[in-house]
């Protein structure tokens, strides 16, 4: 929020400036006469200094010029986004900036993560201040059209209930007149007032922008219901003092395509995250190696040309043209490991957050959604 | 020195245009739309309270409403508490009697040195959701319940024929104030006693008479909450997000209110009190008549930057979940992805919000100050 203080306090005066010209039926001639100036201003004064919305390039350019990329995440959700013990943020969404750091500058440490929340998520990447939004957001067709560039999705995932478990309650129909505690500015609260409103039930919705709010709500007992994706009600009960007193209800009530978005305008940097992940997720691959962080230096060393294709000693991937080293997927697999390593780090039977099965997330050949174009 | 004037003006009007040029092409070149076309368009989120009917299939339009008049809701309800509880902590600071002068005191230093942030975080999470479940819920007299869920009062509500009821007594009051004013005023020409209190008290008492006889004494019925499911239906409910943030906001701005009428009272010059007292006035009267005519002078202005700020407050609701103005507003940026729109509706809100909370103080801020006597 605080590097949008200068065009808010701009906004201010402004306000106050189209106020001022109250005038009776004033509103529309005000209007007119700040268009008229627009017109003049940009063909005097070229050299207006803002953010521009990023062309071709421009991301890449910054990114290497700062030393660093900086990615919109949280530290509040488990498995996720959050904080450890010695307070350095990991989780997955992390991770994956963390590759796409170590891809573009070879260090995976060189990332900067603006917490966000949800409600801010949006007019961070819309205006161009971070390089990546990496914070579970779920790809619709408006956000695509207004937020950004929605890369592929990480995370399949759906919208489902968490209740308390001797609350009695086992379908929406059980929740006719309930208190619903869910995030302001999310796909879930919209899919939750659709669900209920289809149904003809009535809900009361207590709505917070922090996430923590409205878990802390939930757990207090303000609310009967909390919704959100299910992979985070997972996190959530994990993290309450007694997990056996809640439950995931079974169904799913939404797709939520939880997608990493980057600025619209750049089509370099969009390539160049969108091939990141695709080698995360190639590199699970048997046919890849499979390449992990630990086999890296193996597959060099084999004669799998798939793989080493991947780790850049077998021809073009197409890093030339995108401006990056050959070793750069190399890097970013060394960094943080294929697609599922990064799952099972976190989420997996030994993950260090919680244990949720992998699902639709499981890689293609083993029946899940997770699929790439091949790298070659 | 008028030239300055014209030199300063054309320098302060680039200066606004050159900035509002700016936002608007930054906006631009950030592919912000600055249509305000999406207003029309289904909101599709729920919004926890509302005084207007409202589900997710109203518009954005309306959903900005229904932030607007939650955001009244609670500031001229705020105001109205405040004023009064500043104005009674006020008036216990000036006490002589030491344990009432320093509990005053304490409140006052509690309130002044605590950012209101954190004590709505204390009253809405520490206070208010720590209060009985919903089943197991506290029961007033009343009955009043209360509970996690809020504050349920049994509440009369008009039946078919309380209309009338309800436009005779308002018939009554406005009959009743007229003759209290002109029976004063015939008292304060004549010097006669004209018993106005009286005769007002007997226009209202003969027009609710009237009221409840033409609605079949039967004006109004009681809407007693009742427990089913989860929550409790019916009565007036207050939820415990406006309880906490009309809470905070209160003890709040009481604490600055307080000292602006403690400083009202002590600007009073000591002599209009001995000779109010020389006089024979009671103490009552000395206060009513005397001190607090002269003090309404230096406590309106301040107080009226009070009430702006209650107002202006009252968007960190945000943190607490009251679906105020700027919490609502905060969503719509969101769902429909116009920041600057959104924004800038918020803010010329507020605006208009201020400038009518000043405009009603400030006349009434002329009428109390001295008037010289022309004859």
């Amino acid at each position: 929020m605080r590097k949008f203080s200068l065009p808010l306090a701009s906004l201010i005066i402004l306000a106050m400036l189209l106020s001022a010209c109250g005038t009776p039926s004033g509103g529309e001639i005000v209007e007119v006469e700040v268009t008229r100036i627009v017109e003049v201003e940009v063909t005097t004064e070229g050299d207006i200094q803002v953010v521009n919305a990023p062309g071709y390039g421009e991301i890449l350019a910054r990114v290497q010029e700062r030393g660093r990329v900086v990615c919109a995440g949280r530290t509040d959700l488990l498995g996720f986004g959050y904080l450890d013990d010695d307070g350095r943020n990991i989780g997955f969404d992390i991770d994956l900036c963390r590759a796409v750091a170590a891809a573009v500058l070879g260090d995976p440490e060189a990332i900067e993560i603006v917490p966000v929340t949800a409600a801010e998520r949006g007019p961070v990447i819309q205006t161009g201040e971070v390089d990546l939004l990496s914070r579970n957001v779920t790809w619709t067709s408006s956000r695509d059209s207004q937020w950004g560039n929605f890369t592929i999705t990480m995370f399949y995932d759906g919208q489902g209930y968490m209740v308390r478990a001797d609350s009695g309650i086992k379908s929406q129909d059980d929740m006719d007149g309930a208190s619903v505690c869910v995030t302001s500015g999310t796909t879930t609260e919209k899919n939750l007032a659709a669900d209920f409103r289809e149904r003809g039930l009535d809900f009361e919705a207590v709505i917070f922008e922090d996430t923590s709010s409205v878990y802390n709500a939930f757990f207090e007992g303000r609310c009967d219901v909390t919704t959100s994706d299910r992979s985070q009600l997972a996190a959530i009960q994990a993290g309450a003092d007694n997990p056996a007193d809640y439950m995931i209800l079974p169904m799913i009530i939404s797709k939520e395509p939880l997608t990493p978005v980057v600025p619209h305008g750049d089509d370099q940097w969009f390539d160049i995250v969108k091939l990141v992940m695709y080698a995360l997720i190639n590199a699970e691959n048997p046919a890849y190696g499979p390449i992990t962080q630990a086999t890296v230096d193996d597959v060099l060393a084999s004669d799998n040309i798939k793989g080493k294709t991947v780790l850049g000693v077998e021809g073009d991937w197409g890093y030339s043209s995108l401006g990056l080293d050959a070793d750069a997927l190399a890097n970013a697999l060394r960094a943080v490991g294929n697609y599922g390593e990064v799952y099972n780090r976190y989420m997996g039977p030994a993950g260090i957050a919680f244990t949720l099965p992998r699902g639709l997330n499981e890689h293609w050949t083993d029946g899940g959604l997770i699929y790439a174009p091949p790298i070659k | 020195m008028a030239a300055a004037q014209v030199i300063s003006a054309i320098i302060v009007i680039g200066a606004l245009i050159w900035i509002a040029v700016n936002v608007l092409e930054a906006a631009k070149l950030r592919g912000l739309s600055l249509g305000f076309d999406f207003i029309n368009d289904p909101a599709g989120f729920p919004i926890s309270e509302s005084v207007i009917p409202y589900d997710d299939s109203y518009t954005f339009g309306t959903a900005f409403l229904v932030g607007l008049l939650n955001t009244l809701k609670v500031s001229i309800v705020g105001i109205l508490l405040a004023t009064i509880l500043g104005t009674i902590v006020g008036l216990a600071r000036l006490s002589t009697n030491w344990l009432v002068n320093k509990i005053a005191l304490a409140y006052i230093e509690l309130h002044r040195n605590v950012p209101l942030l954190v004590l709505l975080f204390i009253w809405y999470f520490a206070i208010f959701n720590k209060l009985p479940p919903a089943k197991g819920s506290l029961e007033l007299p009343g009955p009043i319940y209360l509970n996690q869920r809020g504050l349920y009062l049994s509440w009369p509500r008009l039946t078919e024929t309380g209309g009338v009821f309800a436009i005779s007594l308002l018939v009554g009051l406005i009959v009743a104030i007229i003759v209290w004013i002109y029976l004063r005023r015939l008292r304060e020409r004549s010097g006669r006693s004209t018993y106005f209190a009286g005769v007002s008290f007997a226009v209202m008492l003969v027009s609710a008479v009237l009221g409840l006889a033409l609605s079949a004494w039967q004006p109004l019925w009681i809407d007693i909450p009742v427990f089913e499911g989860f929550n409790f239906t019916g009565g007036l409910r207050l939820t415990p997000e406006f309880g906490a943030l009309l809470v905070g906001l209160v003890m709040y701005t009481a604490a600055f209110i307080a000292e602006v009428v403690r400083a009202g009272i002590q600007a009073v010059n000591l002599g209009q009190m001995e000779a109010a007292k020389a006089v024979g006035l009671k103490p009552m009267q000395t206060l009513g008549l005397v001190i607090i005519p002269q003090a309404m002078r230096v406590i309106i202005p301040p107080l009226i930057s009070q009430t702006l700020n209650l107002t202006k407050n009252s968007s960190l609701a945000l943190a607490i979940g009251y679906a105020d103005l700027f919490n609502v507003g905060r969503i719509m940026i969101n769902q429909a992805g116009r920041a600057v729109p959104v924004f800038s509706m918020v803010m010329v809100t507020y605006l208009v919000l201020s400038l009518i909370t000043s405009l009603i103080l400030n006349i009434y801020n002329r009428k109390i100050q001295i008037s010289e006597r022309s004859s």
